[in-house]
């Protein structure tokens, strides 16, 4: 590690070498954010260049959607108007949920933590010479969360849009047994589209940029009965937020994997009906 | 050498105020202010501002860190006649209470004063920036609390002490009041019969100060730590009561020491921490260890007009005030402490040695935890209790004295021109028991007018100050490092850990002639102890040292409190006999006053007549 | 029940220092300030340790228990097993003055820089309105004590000396909370916040939350909406345009800036 005679060892403070004295196992939660996030960066990386395999009639998957380039067909519910686009249509439009995660609060807490060690862990020095934070270029701009957040609740909305998709029918090819007869289907992929749709709007709805719009950034509470409301609630929520964060995380990664799972013909839907 | 500095830019440290590196070899520092407080609690604060506001250079010298002193541990609130939740309180109700309390020994001007500028002051906190609970109009919430016939106490949840410290603090801040912390004053310096300055010493360094300054204001507290079970800290040394008198001021009432009824009575590092009254006030009752509510037992006569006697009245007060009377659990504390003392005596205590307050079976967790959340806080920490689950086990604690230096009510000047003291440290509002509530009123309201008496009279000598002797300087000084002079002696802590359960067992809740007379001697034989204590290391930062110098006061108090408690044969208020249980009329109109002798080395005692009250304010107790 | 603790203490000042066995006698329900105590009454005298109230309201006992910030008062030997050596050393991002005494003037001076509450004229019948939901969260930041552990634990200055010029620290990020959400303060504080204050070198890791012994969410309820606070005045297009064709709310109304 770098001399951190900046810092906890530098000569006013009480002479001790240590960086840290703590006994418990932190680097434990560093170590495992690293982890995990670091799968989800090189899995949701390597699924966002394919350009294939994101679309198993009726599920498109969430990586993809809305899908505005030159889409297979089915998947493209909101028109083409990328259509030029050379590469997978993914990149068009992750941008989005990929900036509302990198300037979320809590993900800034656990990035700035796990990859950046700044630090790795309460009480243990972090090992840079010099730190100016979020005030300057580049980090400045987290402050624009709230804009990736009026996009995100967009992206939500089409999730939502595309789990009511999903309960079309199924074309005759994947269809199982004696073919569809029904109206409406439901299988699975269903099921994990609306679970993943649900903590992506826990994880969007408690966001504390949400927060602060609703009514966070009110004075007088008491004058604003309804917007004093729905800030009880988004609060209550937000006290959650980390964990709508890694759940939404996951859910989305398992939707977009079993959709490729299903593109590929690895695996068949399981239906219910 | 010496430095005469106002600014805390000018080579001083930026916190304490020091302008004297601690490695510095020699000399002392010098400072000239003309209104000096000594304490940086509630009302040294209140002082200090008032000073501050009509014109002096203040200062404010305090032996801890600023905001730390022991107003913070206040819970309850601040007793003040606004009448925003019972538009029939006003001051002449607060005063009657307050003089019914303590057992009409009150100096009848204080009281008067106090219930009359106590709301203005409440308001003032709030123009600083407090942010009190509210009422559904928005205006500052009030609270039940013993002895008050209305609810009258602005509070915020059960940390309204801390909430004014802050403001107060913050206010002193933005004001740019020079602030000396961690800063003991060990002499108060005379030119002639008028105070000319004060001596201290820098707790971090060592080193010595005088302060050059015509008005010089105690506000340092009170004086628990002579006891063992005490809800006071370290500080609360009898500092200001021992300065006045050597600098030639009396004492008064200093037998009335308010024993706390709720204090923590396990685990044994906590034993005597507070347990607020407004668990009682918001319903907590109290029971013994075969679950009766023991209460209604110990109704005394001169409440039993205005106390519920049966269950379902005191349960229906919490509603409908108008048409109940008050729960007896809502009694002045001393009642309560002393019915607390005696189902314990007779064999009904918990396993811990205390008796239960219950506000689990009577309360929703939620009110419980949004009302009390301290002392949830407090009692989950600490005890691993959950009080909205199980009842607490508490007992009495050493709270406060109700004795302190004779001041004139109006200026809170002693008799010593220049020398004033308020709060805790200043006698006879209170009289012989304090209301809750009344004592953060007290800060505030005194402190304002001494600050401002204080600011006037040092303005009022113009260039004729009272000048400090060197002879006197040299003396403090010598008197301060005799610890370190002392060879063989035994340390300080010991003397201090056997005064403490000698107060404890000797001069506690319920005392007796001979036990008194004994407490005596034991006293005079700590004093000889600590003639020849002795303390280790240097002067940097050395607790030891520090305490030595403080069992000086404790000692002084001790025996003033054992002196006057043996002195008054009657039972009133904060003071119990158990050979004389009644109270006794003809006491009923006398102060025991206490100065130091002509040695210096024991206290005399005096009787002085209670200034008599006008005929108008007689009328509230026909 | 008793048994012997294996403590070790920090001692030392400016100069140098080390860590010291102390093994003392300690007992069920004691606080790691208990057993300091002890070895002041019975080993070492001189050994310099602040504290007053010891329970947990005044926040002057402030350390660092086996490297983390903790309140010595509120720190149960309970919590520990019996064989476990605690090291108790004063807080790591002040000057030592000695022992486990530092020199927290930072903070004092860091206050003085902050401009007080202002509030406007009282109504006509001398008392002031406010609803409680308008109180309630600057009460929340008001439960501060100023054992100033979030100060300490706060690697912006804690790793960083030179920081510490800019830096204000979370315990004043609250104050700024407390006076931009009082429901009649009349000054708007945020440039100040971002500016003199260095609200913006928080990165958000949240350690002054994990450390508040009050349990005040620091970085959620104070640190965050001030962070909002100041997009909108300082990086919100939409906000900024809305102020120039008058769509301001009402909310603001009244506020200067200083």
């Amino acid at each position: 590690m770098a001399s951190t005679d900046q810092g906890v060892t530098s000569p006013t403070r009480a002479r001790i070498t240590e960086r840290t004295l703590r006994q418990d196992r932190w680097w434990l939660q560093p170590l495992t954010t690293f982890v995990v996030f670091s799968a989800f960066v090189v899995y949701a990386t390597v699924r966002a260049f394919m350009g294939r395999d994101y679309y198993a009639s009726p599920y498109l998957s969430p990586f993809y959607s809305p899908c505005l380039g030159d889409c297979v067909e089915g998947a493209s519910d909101f028109g083409q108007p990328f259509a030029w686009w050379p590469l997978s249509a993914a990149l068009i439009i992750l941008i989005f949920p990929l900036g509302f995660r990198m300037t979320c609060y809590y993900y800034r807490k656990a990035y700035y933590r796990a990859f950046w060690l700044s630090p790795p862990a309460c009480g243990v020095a972090e090992p840079h010479q010099s730190y100016s934070g979020e005030s300057k270029l580049p980090l400045v701009l987290q402050n624009v969360h709230r804009y990736f957040w009026y996009a995100a609740v967009l992206v939500g909305l089409v999730l939502t849009f595309d789990v009511v998709l999903a309960f079309r029918p199924m074309p005759a090819e994947y269809a199982v047994g004696d073919g569809e007869t029904s109206g409406i289907h439901m299988g699975l992929g269903t099921l994990l589209m609306i679970l993943n749709v649900a903590f992506i709007w826990l994880y969007t709805l408690s966001c504390h940029s949400c927060r602060h719009i609703v009514g966070g950034r009110l004075r007088h509470f008491s004058q604003h009965p309804v917007r004093y409301r729905l800030w009880t609630w988004v609060s209550r929520l937000n006290t959650s937020h980390g964990k709508w964060a890694w759940y939404s995380l996951f859910s989305v990664a398992i939707v977009d994997l079993y959709i490729f799972l299903l593109a590929t013909g690895t695996i068949q839907d399981v239906r219910f009906f | 050498m010496t430095t005469t500095t106002n600014g805390p830019g000018e080579g001083r440290h930026p916190m304490t105020g020091n302008a004297m590196s601690g490695e510095a070899r020699g000399g002392m520092e010098r400072h000239t202010y003309d209104v000096v407080v000594v304490g940086a609690g509630g009302a040294g604060l209140r002082a200090a501002i008032a000073a501050h506001d009509a014109g002096a250079r203040t200062a404010i010298v305090c032996k801890s860190l600023l905001g730390k002193a022991h107003t913070v541990m206040a819970e309850g609130g601040i007793a003040a006649a606004m009448g925003n939740r019972w538009p029939e309180d006003n001051w002449e109700v607060h005063f009657r209470d307050t003089m019914r309390g303590g057992k009409m020994l009150n100096n009848w001007r204080m009281a008067q004063l106090h219930a009359q500028e106590a709301p203005e002051r409440v308001q003032e906190l709030e123009d600083w920036g407090a942010l009190f609970d509210r009422t559904e109009d928005g205006l500052i919430s009030q609270r039940d609390f013993g002895g008050h016939k209305y609810a009258r106490l602005a509070h915020v949840g059960d940390r309204t002490g801390l909430e004014m410290i802050r403001t107060l603090q913050q206010r002193a801040v933005s004001l740019g009041i020079d602030v000396f912390m961690e800063c003991t004053v060990t002499d108060v310096f005379k030119d002639g019969g008028r105070v000319s300055g004060a001596f201290a010493y820098w707790r971090e360094s060592g080193r010595f100060i005088v302060f050059d300054a015509p008005s010089v204001i105690l506000a340092t507290g009170g004086i628990g730590k002579s006891f063992k079970v005490t809800s006071n800290s370290w500080e609360y040394t009898g500092d200001g009561h021992a300065l006045a008198m050597r600098a030639g001021a009396s004492l008064i009432n200093m037998e009335f020491v308010q024993f706390h009824p709720t204090g923590m009575v396990w685990p044994p590092s906590v034993k005597g921490l507070l347990v607020t009254e407004s668990v009682r006030g918001d319903g907590g009752i109290l029971k013994n260890s075969e679950g009766e509510r023991f209460m209604f037992d110990y109704i005394p006569e001169f409440f039993r007009a205005e106390t519920a006697d049966t269950v379902e009245e005191a349960d229906a007060w919490y509603e409908d005030k108008k048409n109940n009377r008050r729960p007896p659990e809502l009694l002045p504390r001393d009642e309560v402490a002393r019915a607390i003392n005696s189902e314990i005596k007779a064999g009904r205590g918990t396993p811990h040695g205390g008796i239960y307050l219950d506000i689990a079976s009577r309360r929703s967790p939620e009110f419980i935890r949004k009302r009390l959340p301290s002392m949830y806080h407090q009692f989950k920490e600490l005890a691993d209790v959950d009080i909205t689950a199980e009842p607490m086990e508490i007992g009495p604690t050493c709270h406060y004295v109700m004795g302190g230096v004779e001041v004139d009510a109006d200026t809170q000047e002693s008799a010593v021109t220049g020398l004033y003291a308020v709060g805790e440290c200043s006698g006879g509002m209170h009289g012989s028991n304090r209301l809750g509530g009344n004592s953060l009123g007290d800060l505030l309201v005194f402190g304002k007018r001494a600050g401002e008496h204080a600011s006037t009279y040092a303005a009022s000598l113009g260039d004729a100050r009272p000048q400090v002797d060197e002879a006197d300087v040299k003396a403090a000084q010598e008197s301060a490092l005799a610890p370190f002079e002392v060879e063989g002696g035994e340390n300080p802590y010991s003397i201090q850990s056997d005064l403490q359960q000698s107060m404890n067992d000797l001069v506690g809740i319920i005392r007796t002639r001979t036990e008194l007379e004994e407490s005596l001697g034991e006293i005079e034989a700590f004093k000889e102890r600590a003639r020849t204590m002795v303390v280790e290391g240097h002067r940097q930062y050395n607790p030891g040292w520090h305490l030595a110098l403080d069992l000086r006061n404790m000692l002084v108090v001790s025996e003033c409190i054992a002196k006057a408690a043996l002195a008054r044969e009657e039972s009133r208020g904060g003071h119990t006999r158990d050979d004389f249980p009644g109270p006794d009329p003809a006491w009923g109109t006398k102060n025991l006053v206490v100065t130091l002798d002509a040695a210096g080395t024991g206290v005399e005692l005096h009787e002085k007549t209670l200034p008599e009250m006008p005929d108008e304010l007689k009328g509230y107790f026909a | 029940m008793s048994y012997t603790l294996k403590l070790r203490i920090w001692r030392g000042d400016r100069d140098g220092g080390e860590i010291q066995d102390f093994p003392v006698e300690v007992s069920d329900g004691e606080v790691v300030l208990d057993a300091i105590h002890r070895v002041q009454a019975t080993q070492a005298g001189d050994l310099a340790v602040r504290w007053n109230c010891k329970a947990g309201k005044c926040g002057s006992c402030s350390a660092e228990v086996n490297g983390r910030p903790r309140l010595m008062c509120m720190c149960r030997l309970s919590d520990f097993e019996q064989d476990e050596t605690i090291t108790v050393t004063p807080m790591r991002t002040f000057p030592v003055i000695r022992d486990l005494v530092t020199d927290v003037s930072f903070n004092y001076e860091k206050a003085k820089q902050l401009p007080a509450a202002s509030l406007g004229p009282r109504d006509a019948d001398g008392k002031r309105r406010m609803a409680q939901v308008d109180v309630e969260r600057g009460q929340e930041f008001r439960k501060c004590i100023e054992c100033f552990l979030c100060q300490d634990v706060c690697h912006v200055v804690r790793d960083h000396e030179d920081n510490k010029e800019a830096f204000a620290g979370p315990r004043f990020f609250l104050r700024y909370a407390e006076l931009d959400m009082h429901p009649l303060d009349t000054h708007d504080r945020r440039e100040l916040a971002q500016g003199a204050a260095g609200l913006g070198m928080c990165n958000i890791t949240k350690c002054c939350t994990e450390v508040c012994p009050e349990g005040i969410r620091i970085t959620d309820n104070a640190i965050i909406p001030m962070k909002e606070r100041v997009v909108d005045k300082k990086f919100d297009p939409l906000v900024w345009l809305g102020s120039k064709i008058g769509l301001r709310t009402k909310d603001d109304e009244g506020r200067v800036e200083v």
